[in-house]
Formats: structure tokens, C-alpha cells, sequence
């Protein structure tokens, strides 16, 4: 078979429509990822000694298992127990809870960095500990916060191929059928590799843009983003 | 005395850190429209002070009035005593993520429920009583200090308080700019502002005061006029402490 054709025709529409399924892994799991990752970081900072706790145990549980592992669990495990999910709401629901863990840490440490005046200006003011958190700590926080949170988004991207693992068609899947059935590894493998590479050069591009936007006036990281 | 006139009701504060007693019944009225200066050593006291009164640090024993209604243990409502008693601390404390402007309305919009237009509208008229409007759409860290203070004073004012507690506002300024806070304040006591100033400045408290509070070891060890503090011969204590700074400045 001629190379051009293989390329063409067989390898990126299926690469392509592999592609497609993991945008949408990627899509339907970084918003909840990072809702996650704020409520839990929050709860654990700020919430009450049980809160604190329940959001301590839930890093440590997800931090402390392969990602493969807790996968599996949603999707041939809790069927035993009536629960049955779609192979691709298993992976999102894996995903969220593996994004949310880890961008928990990195909001935590952000808001550990954030001095305490400015809670203590905010209460001053007549703010409850909530209204401050919201307005006064989280926004500088998560500013704080981004190089890391875009570091999980990258792992993100690449960590939402173990939903091959659990029957869905995305990305490097859609490859590995290519390449086993075409005995095409090399390239079929290549390919994958340099979509997913693109697909990390794009977000670390947005991310730059992201944090040069909202950088604030007259900081040393206003500075440095404008020099990106 | 009228006893209408008293707007702020301190009773016997005590609080301990640990094993260390800082405050050690501290009691004292205070009259709308008057200011009221601290001073003394490190350490004895004044800022906690401060901060048991509008429960920023809950005190150990005593009591804390604002106009008739008690402000220790008021549960949630001590987010409405905050928002009467005002204050400003030696580090600013500016939210920095906002610009001047938007760190004097936030408190507006965010506690008081005021609409964006009247909240920028007010914002931006206590700007100006601090001479900050020019730099209303600025951030903290293109502020010098002398402006961040101002800006924070503003904040304070803007939610209307009855009284502003002043925790050093110029401890961390060099000479000039600790002048342009000291303007700002000198006529907002003028204005009728009731105040309450902990600071080490005697210029300040010489010109301004209705009454100093002398304080050391946890107690008012000395009240009266600045005057009748620094002359009247039966008063020694606070002469003997300026008398330490000074000999140390002249060294």
C-alpha cells in the first residue's frame, strides 16, 4: 500500500476521530477538575476540623493509587454494587476526581502563600471568613496558582489515554488499532505523539497569554509575563 | 459628660498569649468627635488593644461598646460592629489584586449590597478626601507607601464608621511620606472623625489629641491632655519614655 495513502486515508481520519473523543474527555473534566480542586483545596485550608479532614483523606487516597487502578474501579468495579457508568462517563468521572486531587495541592499551597492581612483587612472591613475567601483570597490565589494548574492540565491531556484501558476510542487508542492492524507502529505511534505535542505547544501558548492577562500591575510577574 | 456623647465603651480588657498577660484591664471612654493616642514601649499592649476591640483578637475577660450596643460576643453581628469601627494597619493591607479604587468598593459592594455606580460614586469621593483620586485606577505595588496608607484610610472611611482604629499607620513610612498620613489624618480629626491612634508620633499626638493614653505593662499607666502629660510635674512616666527616645535619637 502506498505510504501517502496510509497517511491520508486510513491513519489521521482515525487519528482525527480519536482526537475528537479525547477533546472530549479533556473537555467535559478540566472545568469539574478545577471546581474540585478549589472546593477541596478551600475545605481543607478553611472548612471545619471534619471538612478539613475529608478533603485531607480525599487528596491522600487519590495522591496514594494509580489513576489506572481507580478507573478500573468506576468501570468494572461498581457495577457489582449497581452502579453503572459508560465506559466514557467512568473515565471523565476518574479523571475529575484525579484532576480535582491534585489541582487541590497546588490551589492549597497558593493560598498558604497568600499573607494573612488580607484576611484580616477583609474581617476589619465587616467581611464574613466566606465573602473574604471568595473575593479577597481566592483571585490572588489562583493566580498564584496557574504555572501549576496548567502542569495538571499537560498531565491531563496525556493521562486521558488510560481511558483507552477501559474500552474507550480516544487518541492513542485510535492509534493502537491503526498501528496493530496495519503493522504500522512506528509511524501510527508517531503520529499520535506528535498530535498529542500539539495539543501541549497550544496550551502552554494559552497558558502564557492566560497569565500575562491577568497578571497584576506592577508585581514582579506582570513583568516576567510581559517578557514572554 | 453626657453620657449620649460616648460612642465607644472599653470595661476591664484582658488577653493573654500563652502565659503572657499583654493586656491587664484596660478600660476607657471614648466621646464622638474625639481623638484618643496611644503611645508607649513595644510589646505592652496597644496594638492587641486595638484589635480586642473590633474582635479581630477576641479578648480574654471584659467588654467593648459601640453606641449602647455590646460588640464582645455579638456572634454573627460583629460583622456590622466591623463595618462601624474602622481600621488601619501599619502595613496597609491593601487587597493587592485591586486597583485603589476597586479596594475601597469592594467592601460596599460586597457587605453593604451597594450598586455599582453608587459604590464608584462613593468610592471615588473618599479617594479624594485622601487627595488619591488620581490614582484611583492604580494597584498597590505602583503605590508608594505613603499612598497605599491613604488608599487605606479611604477604605476605612468609605463604609461610614462611628470610630477608626490607627494600629502604627506610620511605622512603616519614612519621614515625608509619614507627613502626608499624618496630613490626611490631622484633618479628618478636624472634620470630626472620632479616632483612636496607637503610633510613636508626638507631633502628631501633641497636635491632635484630646487625650494621650500612656501605656505600659499591659496597663493605662498615664491619661490625660497631651499637655498635662508632658508638663504637669506630677505626671512622669511617659516624660521618662520620650525622654529614653530622645537621648537615643541624639546618639
Amino acid at each position: 500500500m502506498d505510504q501517502a495513502v496510509f497517511v491520508f486515508d486510513i491513519l489521521l481520519p482515525a487519528l482525527m476521530q480519536g482526537l475528537v473523543v479525547t477533546l472530549q474527555l479533556i473537555a467535559c473534566s478540566a472545568p469539574f477538575g478545577l471546581a474540585l480542586g478549589i472546593a477541596v483545596a478551600v475545605g481543607r485550608q478553611y472548612g471545619n476540623p471534619v471538612v478539613s479532614w475529608l478533603c485531607k483523606t480525599f487528596v491522600f487516597l487519590i495522591k496514594g493509587t494509580p489513576l489506572l487502578l481507580l478507573l478500573f474501579i468506576l468501570y468494572f468495579g461498581l457495577p457489582a454494587v449497581g452502579i453503572t457508568f459508560t465506559a466514557f462517563v467512568a473515565s471523565v468521572v476518574g479523571f475529575i476526581l484525579c484532576n480535582g486531587a491534585y489541582n487541590a495541592e497546588y490551589i492549597r499551597g497558593a493560598l498558604i502563600s497568600i499573607k494573612e492581612g488580607q484576611m484580616v483587612a477583609a474581617q476589619a472591613l465587616g467581611m464574613t471568613r466566606w465573602q473574604a475567601i471568595r473575593s479577597v483570597i481566592l483571585p490572588q490565589a489562583l493566580r498564584r496558582a496557574i504555572p501549576g494548574l496548567s502542569n495538571e492540565f499537560i498531565y491531563l491531556i496525556k493521562y486521558s489515554s488510560l481511558a483507552y484501558m477501559i474500552t474507550v476510542i480516544e487518541l492513542s487508542g485510535a492509534g493502537k488499532l491503526v498501528a496493530t492492524k496495519y503493522f504500522t507502529y512506528t509511524e501510527s505511534f508517531a503520529a499520535v505523539g506528535i498530535v498529542y505535542l500539539v495539543l501541549v505547544t497550544i496550551t502552554t501558548v494559552a497558558v502564557n497569554i492566560l497569565e500575562s492577562r491577568v497578571a497584576v500591575p506592577g508585581t514582579t510577574r506582570a513583568a516576567t509575563a510581559a517578557q514572554l | 459628660m453626657n453620657n449620649n456623647d460616648i460612642v465607644l465603651r472599653v470595661e476591664d480588657i484582658h488577653k493573654s498569649f500563652g502565659g503572657n498577660e499583654v493586656l491587664r484591664g484596660v478600660s476607657f471612654d471614648v466621646r464622638r468627635g474625639e481623638t484618643k493616642v496611644f503611645i508607649g514601649p513595644s510589646g505592652t499592649g496597644k496594638s492587641t488593644l486595638l484589635r480586642c476591640i473590633n474582635q479581630l483578637t477576641p479578648p480574654d475577660r471584659g467588654r467593648v461598646w459601640l453606641d449602647g450596643e455590646e460588640v464582645t460576643n455579638s456572634g454573627a453581628r460583629i460583622n456590622y460592629f466591623r463595618q462601624k469601627i474602622g481600621m488601619v494597619f501599619q502595613n496597609f493591607f491593601l487587597f493587592d489584586h485591586l486597583t485603589a479604587l476597586r479596594n475601597v468598593e469592594l467592601a460596599l459592594l460586597k457587605v453593604r449590597g451597594m450598586g455599582k455606580a453608587e459604590a464608584r460614586e462613593k468610592a471615588l469621593t473618599e479617594l479624594r478626601q485622601v487627595g488619591m483620586e488620581d490614582w484611583a485606577d492604580h494597584y498597590p505595588a505602583e503605590l508608594s507607601g505613603g499612598q497605599a496608607q491613604r488608599v487605606s484610610i479611604a477604605r476605612a472611611l468609605a463604609m461610614d464608621p462611628d470610630v477608626i482604629l490607627f494600629d502604627e499607620p506610620t511605622s512603616a513610612l519614612d519621614p515625608e511620606l509619614t507627613r502626608e498620613v499624618l496630613e490626611v489624618m490631622k484633618k479628618l480629626a478636624r472634620e470630626g472623625m472620632t479616632m483612636l491612634v496607637v503610633t510613636h508620633e508626638m507631633g502628631f499626638a501633641c497636635s491632635v489629641a484630646n487625650e494621650v493614653l500612656f501605656m505600659e505593662n499591659g496597663v493605662v499607666a498615664e491619661q490625660g491632655s497631651p499637655d498635662l502629660l508632658l508638663h504637669d510635674p506630677r505626671f512622669t512616666r511617659m516624660k521618662d519614655f520620650i525622654g529614653r527616645i530622645d537621648s537615643r535619637m541624639e546618639d
